[in-house]
């Protein structure tokens, strides 16, 4: 049994990681999950990127929550992304908080990192992963798949490393991040950095951490993940169990009180610092600018197939944006499929069930197969 | 079974050729070329067609043809295909400058409007013919340019656009090109400038 795959892996690499920001990142811990089993000529690798705060614990039960993984619903034997035929390897991120090199991994003192970890971007991950592919001795990726920030990465990797990606599946995601979520991400870090527990990034070692801050970030980014439709239809103006209004300000309506619980569940399970790192990532990400301003000089001569999804009730990444990703990969004559899903659900709709999804993303993995 | 002015279509493109299907549907015509080893790419308005399209393993774009097609660069298909799509472009003529910029050659194929049930039915019914290759009411048609093969013919001569072959259908069976404009239930073109 080759113990580099298998569920709950961790690996320290040497590196160095030359980093976008100009700074270097060695070694390089990464915690990653693999499932399926790589075959002979390791030609049936499928890398999932996880988005802002998902992690490798893709199809596994999250140790914290002990939660079905992000997308068990997605990845196993017989799914969609199916693991009697791919082995799935998932990774997490870079600056993430699941055992991958960030804010709380100890430096060269001994103590943690906190704010003095290196401000890490979208293609850095991109980089730490082909590092770890390395390790694994995985040459070329049948796919990489992502949603989101995965989706980010899935385009940062067919773009710094054409040669190692057969086929990108970019789901719900942008080539570059908007104003407006910008905007969102400061909101969320602002709270944190607010918060008297935060203190400059240096709270691991009284257990007293920032969390009223980081619930306040995750309740304001929960939601830009769903839509006016869904949040009507799942609370409406429902109270929350109480038969009238209270006139003060306890969670009187349902969705305040999914809001809280989301939040506060959110500390249990996230490093306030992380989350500083990998929306700061997010924000950075434009990977038209990677490549002189022109978004198709990404995709030069790419033999990469690619698939774009967007869904209707999406306004975090609307479909404008992966409209725009089509446009550059067709101009750049690029094997590229994009189709608009319906979906109630916003954003979030890349984690659920929405008709059409599963087909699409079946159908295009094993196109080549 | 392929429709048969997509086989025509089909049995006409060289193995290994680059094709856009304008108007794709769910790639019933894509699959067939790439079981000939055609570089086959799409492009569909319908989100269930793109869908069905992708659940195949086909690359299949999204989009309009009267809009998306400014996307694609210049010759970048040896072939491009507009089949019974060209009827329901708000504009026939610029769609067709389109196919031949980004395609060397272009197969369009259309419903006859000319052909001799659907005169009767007109002229005798008083009425927008309702015939099984033109199944919709006028007022849910997405069929918003009817054209018949004499039109065409003269339409593509003013654009100076070249014929290069062209393949009339009535039912399924071939029929001759003399009195195609009265007999033919659909035509393929193959177009080239």
């Amino acid at each position: 049994m080759d113990d580099r795959f298998g569920l709950n892996r961790t690996v320290t690499l040497h590196g160095p990681l030359a980093l976008d920001g100009g700074g270097v990142l060695a070694p390089v811990e990464l915690a990653y999950e693999s499932y399926g089993e790589l075959n002979a000529d390791a030609s049936n690798a499928v890398l999932i990127c996880h988005a802002l705060t998902g992690d490798q614990h893709v199809a596994s039960a999250h140790p914290i929550t002990n939660k079905s993984g992000w997308w068990a619903r997605m990845v196993g034997p017989d799914k969609p992304i199916d693991t009697d035929r791919f082995c799935v390897i998932a990774v997490n991120a870079i600056g993430g908080c699941m055992g991958s090199s960030g804010p709380e991994t100890l430096a060269d003192d001994g103590q943690p990192y906190a704010m003095r970890f290196p401000v890490v971007t979208v293609s850095d991950m991109a980089r730490s992963q082909a590092m770890l592919l390395d390790h694994l001795g995985i040459t070329r990726l049948h796919a990489v798949v992502g949603g989101s920030m995965g989706g980010m990465q899935a385009l940062s990797w067919a773009a710094h490393f054409p040669d190692r990606v057969a086929a990108a599946l970019v789901i719900a995601s942008t080539a570059k991040h908007s104003a407006q979520n910008i905007a969102f991400h400061e909101v969320g870090r602002q709270a944190i950095m607010a918060d008297p527990n935060w203190r400059g990034g240096d709270y691991y070692g009284d257990g007293k951490t920032p969390d009223a801050g980081l619930a306040v970030a995750r309740m304001a980014a929960h939601i830009t993940y769903l839509s006016e439709q869904g949040l009507t239809e799942k609370f409406g103006r429902r109270l929350q169990a109480r038969e009238a209004k209270t006139f003060g300000f306890d969670a009187d309506f349902q969705v305040e009180s999914y809001l809280r619980h989301q939040g506060l569940s959110f500390t249990d399970r996230f490093d306030a610092n992380s989350y500083l790192y990998i929306t700061r990532a997010i924000d950075y990400f434009d990977l038209a600018e990677e490549f002189g301003g022109h978004l198709a000089h990404a995709f030069k001569r790419t033999k990469t197939r690619f698939a774009i999804v967007s869904f209707d009730t999406d306004w975090l990444y609307p479909t404008a944006e992966s409209k725009l990703i089509a446009q550059a990969l067709n101009a750049a004559g690029a094997a590229v499929s994009f189709v608009e899903l319906a979906s109630p659900y916003g954003h979030d709709a890349f984690l659920l069930d929405t008709p059409g999804f599963d087909a699409v993303v079946s159908g295009f993995l094993c196109a080549i197969c | 079974m392929l429709r048969a002015d997509l086989s025509i279509i089909a049995s006409n493109v060289p193995t290994g050729a680059r094709v856009l299907d304008v108007g794709c549907g769910d790639g019933a015509l894509m699959a067939e070329l790439r079981a000939k080893g055609c570089d086959a790419r799409g492009l569909e308005i319908d989100s269930a067609d793109v869908t069905a399209a992708l659940a195949r393993g086909l690359s299949v774009i999204q989009g309009d043809a009267d809009t998306d097609l400014a996307d694609y660069p210049d010759a970048s298909f040896d072939y491009a295909i507009l089949s019974q799509t060209l009827q329901t472009t708000r504009r026939p003529d610029l769609v067709i400058d389109q196919l031949l910029r980004i395609g060397n050659r272009a197969f369009v194929s259309f419903p006859n409007f000319a052909q001799w049930r659907i005169r009767m039915s007109l002229m005798f019914g008083g009425q927008m013919p309702v015939t099984p290759q033109l199944p919709s009411r006028w007022y849910d048609t997405p069929n918003i340019h009817h054209v018949t093969v004499d039109d065409f013919r003269g339409f593509i001569a003013t654009l100076g656009i070249r014929i290069e072959q062209q393949w009339f259908l009535s039912g399924n069976k071939m029929t001759t090109r003399a009195g195609a404009n009265l007999f033919a239930e659909h035509a393929v073109f193959l177009l080239s400038r």
